[in-house]
C-alpha cells in the first residue's frame, strides 16, 4: 500500500479510461436528474449503486441514497424489512470500499447509516469488516476512524482497543494510525483513572520502553518517533495550565508621568506607562499553554480606580480555535485626576471551569496579583518624537543617562514550574537522554531532533538558582544537534533555525546577569527612560520566551535573521521596535505588531519586503479566512483614490491598524514602488518621521 | 523354497523398459517422475513393501528393524539365461551405532522421519518442482510457524529474530544490538533486491564483491554484531553446520553463501497465504514426498513393483556398460539405464571403490525423542540450533533439533516428536554430541517416574524441562549419487533441507539425459521435462 512507486498508464488504458469516463458522466446526469426529481424508485436507486461502484466519491449520490433511503424506510412497518433495506445499504457501501477503502463519503454512509439506528448492529459484521480492511492495509486512518466511531457505538471498553493496537503494532510497527490512537486511548483511560492506569508515571515509563523498542530497532522509522514525541510531551508538560507570567507583575507601580525625584539613589519608584496618557492600562496574563474561556467571571479585577464594567479579554496570539497562549485586556480609566492620586488594581485568576487548555484541563493554580497606577494630572506633556528615535550601535548600553539600575526587581522573571512530581519527569528525561545518547545511528535526524528535545525539556524544568547553570548546560546540547540538523536535514533548515533562536533566546534572558549585559534604560533628552532591551546581531531567526520581555519598552532586533515576529504580540508596553537588517518578507509577516497598540517607532529598514512575489489570491478571493470585513471597507477606499489594492493589500492590512509616528522602510524591494510612500503616509496619518524625513 | 518364493513375486511384463529405477527415495522418485514425464517407459521397484527408502517415514515399531535389518542376504536366485555377466548385488546398512530407549504409549500412532530433521523452504526448489510436476496435489503441508527459531547460548534458549518485526519483539536483545542486527538485516535485503534483477532495488545498494568473498562471520564482525547475534546469524538463519570460528574450517561460509540462504528464507516467508513461517512440514512426514513423485510418474505410466528386490546387474562382456538388472524374482528385466538406490552395494572390481573406508565418509549422527511437553511453552513446532562449541569444546559443528507436534499427524495429540541432527567425522563423537544436546534440552530420563512425580509437584510446573519417554540415537552414513556403468542417488544428506540432494539428483538426471537423448548435459534443464508436461 505505501511507498510504491507511481506507473505510467498505458496508452492502451486511455481508450479504456475514456470509454469508462463517458458512463460515468451519463451516469452522473441519470443521478443528478433523479434527485432533483426526488425519484427514489427501485431502479433509480439501483443507477445510484452504479456510480458509487465505479466512484465511491460522489458525494451527492451519496446523499441521494440517504434522502431516498429515509424516505423509502418510512413506508416500512414490518422489522425484517427494515432490517433488509439497511442491509442492502450496508452492502452499497462495502462494495464501494472495495473499489476505494479511503472513500469518505463510504465510511461517513456506514456511520450516518449506524447511527439511524433502526436495526441492532450486527458487530461481527462491522469489526470483521475492519479486520479485513485493516489487514490489506493496517494504516488506514479512514478504518482506524471507524473503528473509533464503531468502538464507542457499541461501548468497546478501552482497554480492549487498547489491546487490538499492540495486536497491529505486533504486526508492524510503522503504523501511525495504530500509535495515534494507542495515545487518545491512553488519555481516555488515565482520564477516567480506569483499573490499572491509575498511575500516569507506570503507563507512560511502560509506554517509553514500548516505544523505544521500536525505535531502536529501525531508527528510520518515523511512526514510532511520533509517539514518541507525544510521551514526551505528556512527560514535559505540567497536567493543568499555569499562568507564567504577567503584566504588570505583583507589587508594580505604574505612572503616568516620569518622576524626576528618586526614592533613594538606586531605584526609580516607578516606571512610566506610556499608555496612561491615553488613559488605557493594558492587563497580560501569559499561560504555559493556550487556554481559553478568559471572561470577567473567570479573571477578576477589583480596584477603585473606574473602569468601564464591560471587560473583554483578548487573545493575542490567536491560534486555531481561539485557544492563545496570551491574554490581554484593556482598562479604559474614567477617573477624573484632578490631583495625583495612586490606585491599586487586584488582579485574581480563579480556578475556573471556564478556563481550559487543549487537552480540556481546567485551571486550578488560583493566582492574585496586585499593582498600582499613579495618575498625575498635570503631567508633563513629553513629546517623545520631538526628534528621531536613534538607534544606538554602542556596544555599552549603560553609557545612557544616569539612572542606571533598571527597577528589574519589579519585572520579575518567571518560569513554567513543573509540579511536584517532577522528580520522575526530570528521571524518565534524563533516563531518556542517556538511551538515545547510545543509538549507534549517528546521522539519524530523528536521534539528533528528539535529544534536542528531551534536552530542552530538561533545561525548562531547571528554572531558578544554581541550576540555571545545569539549564544552560543542556542548552548548549540541544544548540550543537540543531546546528547538526541544520547541515544533516537542509530541507527542514528553517524549523531548526527557529529552534536554535528560541534556545539562544532562552540562554540569554533565562537568568538575571546575562540578561542584564542587554537591558538597559535608555534615557533621551527631553524624554522618559525607557525599559531597553538590546538583541542585535544574534541570528535569531523569530522570537522567543516573549513573557519574559513583557515589560520591553524598546527592542532592537536588528541585524538577525528574523523572519517571524510572533511573540512580540505579547508585549504591550512596546513603544519602539527595531527590525532593521533582517529577514521580514511580507507585511503578513508582521501581524502581531497590529496588536500592540501603542507602539510608534517601528524601524523595518533593509529587510526583504517585496523581494519575494506573495500571494495576491488572499486578495482576490475574499474568503471570510483571508481578512476581515473592516478590511474590505479600507480597501474601498483605497480603490477610491487609486491605489493598486491588489498589489499593496497586505501593506493596507498592515498599516491600517497602527498608530505610528516613525517608520524606516528604505532597503525593501517595496519601498522604490511607485505610489508605495503616498499610501503609507495616507494610511498613518500619525506619521511624523518617514526614513528620516520630517513629513508631518 | 525357492519356488514359492518365486511364486509370490509376479512376473513382470514387458521385459524391457527405457529405464529401470530400484528403491523409491526421493531423488529416484523424482527422476522417475521426470523419466515419465518425458515419454520414457519406467519401471521403478522397491525391495520394501512401502515407498520411501532411505527417505521414508516409518511407523515408531518397525523403527528398530529398519535402522538394523537381518543380515540374511538376499537369496541367490540361480542363473538364467547366461547371455550377460551377472554381477551379483548386496544391500548394505548405513546405519549404525543404534541405540533405542524408553517406550512409547501407543506406538502405532507415531511416524519416525528417516531424514529428521528437515522441513522445506517456502522458496525452496523442492516445493517449485513439487508445484511444477503436480506432486503437490498428492500431499499436504503445514507452516512451520513456531515463530522464529531458538538459539542455544551460554544454557539458555535465545529466539533468534528473522524479521523487524521479530527483533523489535525480541525481549533478550538490548536495544543497540537491535539497532545492530536491523542494520545489518537492512543492508542484507536491499543487496538481495539489487541482486535480483527485477526487482526495484538499486545497484548501489550491492555489497560490494571484497565482501562477499570474505568469511561471513567476518562480514558480520565488521558490523559490529556481538557472538551470540552472530551465532544465531551464522548457525540458525544461515545455517552453517562447522564451526565458523577456526582457521581450518571444513566449510567455511562466505558472505555471498550466507546471504543466499538468507535471501531463499526471506522470499519464503509469506509465499503462501497460509504459511506465514518460512518453512513447511509435509503432513504425515517426510515419506510422503517420493510418494508424491511416484504418483506423478505413475500418472505418467511409469510401472511399480513394490517388494522386489534387485539381486544382481547384468553387464555386458567387458563390465563396461549395465543392460538390465535380475529381479530376485529370477526374472531379468532389460534396460537402457539403471539407477540404484544407495543402500545397494556393487563389488564391480575395476570401478573404483566408493568408499570402502568407512573413515573417509562423511557421517551424520541423528537422534529422536518423544517428550509430552513442548520445549518451549506456546509454541508446538520450533526449531532449535546448538551453534558449535555451545554444549562443549569438542563439538565441532551446529546441532540442529525439529519439534513436531500432533497437528502434522506424526504422533498423538499431547505428544512431541523430537529430531536432532550434527554432521560427524566419527560415530562417536557425533553420538556424544546428539547426546549432550539431549541432555540439556531435555529432564534427565527419570528412572524412578515416583521421584519425578515429587519433583514435579514441589517445583514450578513451568521451569521443568520436559522428560523423554523415547529416544532413539544413531548414525548415518552420508553417500553422494554417483555416476558409474549405472547411476546411484544420494542418501539423505546432513542438511535441513532437500537443496544438495536435488542437485545431485539433477546431476544425475543430467547423466541420464545425456545418455537417453543424446544431447549435450548442459543444454537439458531438468524443469524442462516437467513444465512440458
Amino acid at each position: 500500500m505505501h511507498g510504491r512507486p507511481r506507473r505510467l498508464a498505458k496508452p492502451v488504458d486511455e481508450e479504456a479510461a475514456s470509454a469508462k469516463a463517458a458512463k460515468l458522466r451519463d451516469l452522473q446526469v441519470q443521478v443528478l436528474q433523479n434527485h432533483h426529481s426526488r425519484t427514489y424508485t427501485k431502479e433509480a436507486i439501483g443507477l445510484s449503486f452504479k456510480l458509487l461502484e465505479i466512484n465511491p466519491e460522489a458525494y451527492t449520490a451519496w446523499n441521494y441514497r440517504k434522502l431516498a433511503f429515509q424516505h423509502n424506510v418510512k413506508e416500512l412497518s414490518d422489522p425484517e424489512a427494515i432490517r433488509s433495506a439497511v442491509d442492502d445499504e450496508l452492502r452499497v457501501v462495502e462494495v464501494a470500499l472495495r473499489q476505494n477503502p479511503k472513500s469518505y463519503g463510504a465510511w461517513y454512509h456506514r456511520k450516518w447509516l449506524l447511527n439511524q439506528k433502526l436495526t441492532p448492529v450486527d458487530s461481527e459484521r462491522e469489526f470483521g469488516l475492519l479486520d479485513k480492511l485493516l489487514k490489506v492495509d493496517a494504516r488506514n486512518f479512514h478504518g482506524w476512524n471507524y473503528r473509533r466511531f464503531l468502538a464507542r457505538f457499541m461501548g468497546v471498553p478501552d482497554e480492549e482497543e487498547l489491546k487490538y493496537t499492540m495486536d497491529k503494532i505486533g504486526d508492524n510497527f510503522s503504523n501511525y494510525s495504530a500509535w495515534h490512537n494507542r495515545s487518545i486511548l491512553l488519555s481516555n483511560l488515565l482520564i477516567q483513572q480506569s483499573k490499572g492506569f491509575e498511575s500516569k508515571q507506570k503507563v507512560f515509563s511502560e509506554e517509553f520502553e514500548l516505544v523505544t523498542q521500536a525505535l531502536f530497532t529501525d531508527p528510520s522509522d518515523q511512526s514510532g518517533w511520533f509517539y514518541h514525541l507525544w510521551l514526551l510531551a505528556q512527560t514535559s508538560t505540567p497536567d493543568k495550565p499555569q499562568l507564567i507570567a504577567s503584566w504588570p507583575c505583583n507589587g508594580a507601580k505604574l505612572s503616568s508621568s516620569f518622576i524626576k525625584e528618586k526614592v533613594d539613589q538606586n531605584t526609580l519608584s516607578s516606571i512610566w506607562c506610556h499608555s496612561l496618557k491615553e488613559r488605557t492600562v493594558p492587563i497580560v496574563l501569559y499561560f504555559n499553554e493556550p487556554v481559553k474561556g478568559l471572561n470577567q467571571s473567570s479573571v477578576k479585577l477589583k480596584s477603585y480606580l473606574e473602569f468601564g464594567k464591560d471587560i473583554h479579554w483578548r487573545a493575542l496570539s490567536m491560534t486555531d480555535s481561539g485557544y492563545s497562549n496570551c491574554w490581554a485586556t484593556y482598562l479604559q480609566i474614567a477617573n477624573e485626576c484632578s490631583s495625583s492620586q495612586q490606585y491599586s488594581v487586584e488582579v485574581s485568576i480563579l480556578c475556573s471551569e471556564d478556563i481550559v487548555s487543549r487537552s480540556g484541563s481546567n485551571y486550578d493554580s488560583p493566582v492574585h496579583f496586585t499593582f498600582t497606577i499613579e495618575l498625575i494630572s498635570d503631567s508633563q506633556d513629553i513629546d517623545l518624537f520631538d526628534k528621531p528615535v536613534a538607534w544606538s550601535c554602542s556596544e555599552s548600553l549603560q553609557s545612557y543617562g544616569n539612572c542606571e539600575p533598571i527597577p528589574f526587581d519589579l519585572l520579575t522573571i518567571t518560569s513554567a514550574l513543573i509540579e511536584e512530581e517532577s522528580n520522575w519527569h526530570f528521571e524518565r528525561l534524563s533516563e531518556q537522554i542517556d538511551l538515545f545518547r547510545e543509538l549507534p545511528d549517528d546521522n539519524s535526524k530523528f536521534v539528533k531532533l528528539t535529544l534536542a528535545r528531551l534536552l530542552l525539556a530538561c533545561a525548562a524544568m531547571k528554572s531558578c538558582g544554581r541550576s540555571l547553570i545545569e539549564r544552560k548546560r543542556y542548552c548548549d546540547e540541544a544548540l550543537g544537534h540543531l546546528s547538526d540538523l541544520i547541515h544533516l536535514d537542509p530541507s527542514h533548515k528553517q524549523y531548526y533555525e527557529d529552534e536554535r533562536s528560541s534556545v539562544l533566546m532562552d540562554k540569554l534572558t533565562c537568568d538575571m546577569e546575562t540578561f542584564m549585559k542587554h537591558c538597559s534604560v535608555q534615557v533621551q533628552p527631553n524624554s522618559v527612560p525607557l525599559n531597553h532591551v538590546q538583541l542585535r546581531g544574534l541570528s535569531l531567526t523569530c522570537v522567543g520566551f516573549a513573557e519574559r520581555l513583557m515589560w520591553v519598552q524598546v527592542l532592537d532586533l536588528s541585524h538577525n535573521s528574523v523572519r517571524s515576529v510572533e511573540g512580540l504580540e505579547a508585549l504591550q508596553q512596546l513603544v519602539s521596535l527595531n527590525i532593521s537588517n533582517n529577514q521580514i518578507s511580507s507585511f503578513t509577516a508582521l501581524e502581531p505588531l497590529t496588536k500592540i497598540m501603542f507602539l510608534k517607532v517601528l524601524d523595518l529598514s533593509f529587510n526583504e519586503i517585496g523581494a519575494h512575489p506573495i500571494d495576491t489570491t488572499r486578495y482576490i478571493c475574499s474568503s471570510p479566512f483571508s481578512h476581515k470585513i473592516e478590511a474590505c471597507e479600507a480597501f474601498e477606499q483605497c480603490q477610491k483614490k487609486n491605489f493598486n489594492v491588489e498589489e499593496y493589500w497586505d501593506a493596507l492590512l498592515f498599516f491600517k491598524s497602527l498608530k505610528l509616528k516613525q517608520l524606516d522602510i528604505e532597503g525593501n524591494a517595496i519601498a522604490s514602488k511607485e505610489n508605495f510612500r503616498t499610501l503609507v503616509m495616507e494610511l498613518i496619518p500619525s506619521l511624523k518621521w518617514f526614513d528620516g524625513e520630517c513629513v508631518n | 523354497m525357492a519356488e514359492d518364493q518365486a511364486h509370490d513375486y509376479p512376473t513382470i511384463e514387458p521385459t524391457s523398459f527405457d529405464v529401470v529405477i530400484c528403491g523409491t527415495g526421493l531423488p529416484e522418485s523424482v527422476l522417475a517422475a521426470a523419466c515419465a514425464a518425458a515419454g520414457k517407459t519406467v519401471l521403478h521397484i522397491d525391495p520394501n513393501p512401502f515407498y520411501g527408502s532411505l527417505y521414508s517415514s516409518v511407523p515408531l515399531p518397525s523403527l528398530p528393524s529398519f535402522l538394523s535389518p537381518d543380515p540374511s542376504s538376499v537369496p541367490l536366485v540361480p542363473s538364467g539365461d547366461d547371455s550377460h555377466t551377472v554381477v551379483d548385488l548386496h544391500r548394505r546398512n548405513i546405519y549404525s551405532e543404534v541405540e533405542i530407549w524408553g517406550a512409547a504409549p501407543e506406538p502405532r500412532r507415531f511416524t519416525v522421519d528417516m531424514v529428521g530433521p528437515r522441513v522445506l523452504y517456502c522458496r525452496d526448489e523442492a516445493v517449485d518442482l513439487l508445484l511444477r510436476s503436480g506432486g503437490s496435489h498428492h500431499v499436504e503441508f503445514k507452516s512451520v510457524d513456531g515463530g522464529s527459531s531458538l538459539l542455544y547460548w551460554e544454557g539458555q534458549l535465545y529466539p533468534v529474530p528473522d524479521s523487524r518485526q521479530a527483533i523489535f519483539k525480541n525481549t533478550t536483545l538490548n536495544r543497540t544490538e537491535k539497532t545492530f542486527l536491523f542494520k545489518l538485516f537492512k543492508l542484507v535485503m536491499a543487496h538481495i533486491a539489487a541482486a535480483d534483477e527485477d526487482g526495484e532495488g538499486e545497484a548501489s545498494d550491492k555489497i560490494s564483491n571484497e565482501d562477499l568473498d570474505l568469511p561471513f562471520i567476518e562480514y558480520l564482525k565488521k558490523h559490529e554484531l556481538p557472538p551470540k547475534m552472530i551465532a544465531g546469524v551464522v548457525y540458525a538463519i544461515a545455517m552453517a553446520d562447522y564451526d565458523q570460528n577456526t582457521d581450518c574450517c571444513e566449510k567455511l561460509l562466505t558472505t555471498r553463501e550466507g546471504i543466499k540462504t538468507i535471501a531463499l528464507y526471506s522470499s519464503s516467508t509469506g509465499r503462501f497465504a497460509n504459511a506465514p513461517g518460512a518453512f513447511i512440514y509435509p503432513m504425515y512426514g517426510h515419506g510422503e514426498l517420493p510418494q508424491a513423485f511416484c504418483r506423478c510418474a505413475a500418472v505418467k505410466g511409469a510401472l511399480y513393483v513394490l517388494r522386489m528386490p534387485v539381486s544382481a546387474l547384468l553387464m555386458d562382456e567387458e563390465r563396461k556398460t549395465c543392460l538390465g538388472a535380475r529381479l530376485t524374482s529370477g526374472q531379468d528385466i532389460l534396460c537402457q539405464q539403471l539407477i540404484l538406490d544407495p543402500s545397494y552395494k556393487v563389488p564391480i572390481l575395476d570401478a573404483p571403490s566408493d568408499g570402502s573406508d568407512s573413515n573417509l565418509l562423511r557421517k551424520v549422527a541423528r537422534g529422536i525423542c518423544i517428550i509430552s511437553k513442548s520445549v518451549k511453552q506456546d509454541s508446538s513446532i520450533l526449531l532449535i540450533v546448538f551453534p558449535p562449541k555451545s554444549l562443549e569444546e569438542q563439538q565441532t559443528a551446529a546441532i540442529r533439533v525439529l519439534q513436531l507436534s500432533s497437528n502434522l499427524a506424526v504422533c498423538p495429540p499431547g505428544m512431541f516428536m523430537v529430531y536432532l541432527s550434527t554432521p560427524c567425522a566419527d560415530t562417536s563423537t557425533g553420538k556424544q554430541s546428539i547426546k549432550k544436546a539431549i541432555d540439556a534440552l531435555f529432564a534427565p530420563q527419570a528412572s524412578d517416574s515416583l521421584e519425578g512425580h515429587l519433583e514435579e509437584t514441589s517445583k514450578n510446573n513451568e521451569d521443568l524441562k520436559p522428560a523423554v519417554i523415547w529416544s532413539c540415537v544413531y548414525v548415518q552414513e552420508i553417500m553422494e549419487g554417483t555416476a558409474s556403468s549405472f547411476l546411484s542417488c544420494p542418501t539423505p544428506d546432513e542438511l535441513l533441507d532437500y537443496r544438495s540432494i536435488l542437485d545431485s539428483s539433477k546431476k544425475v538426471l543430467h547423466c541420464m539425459l545425456h545418455f537417453l537423448l543424446n544431447v549435450p548435459a548442459s543444454k537439458v534443464l531438468p524443469q524442462e521435462i516437467f513444465s512440458c508436461r
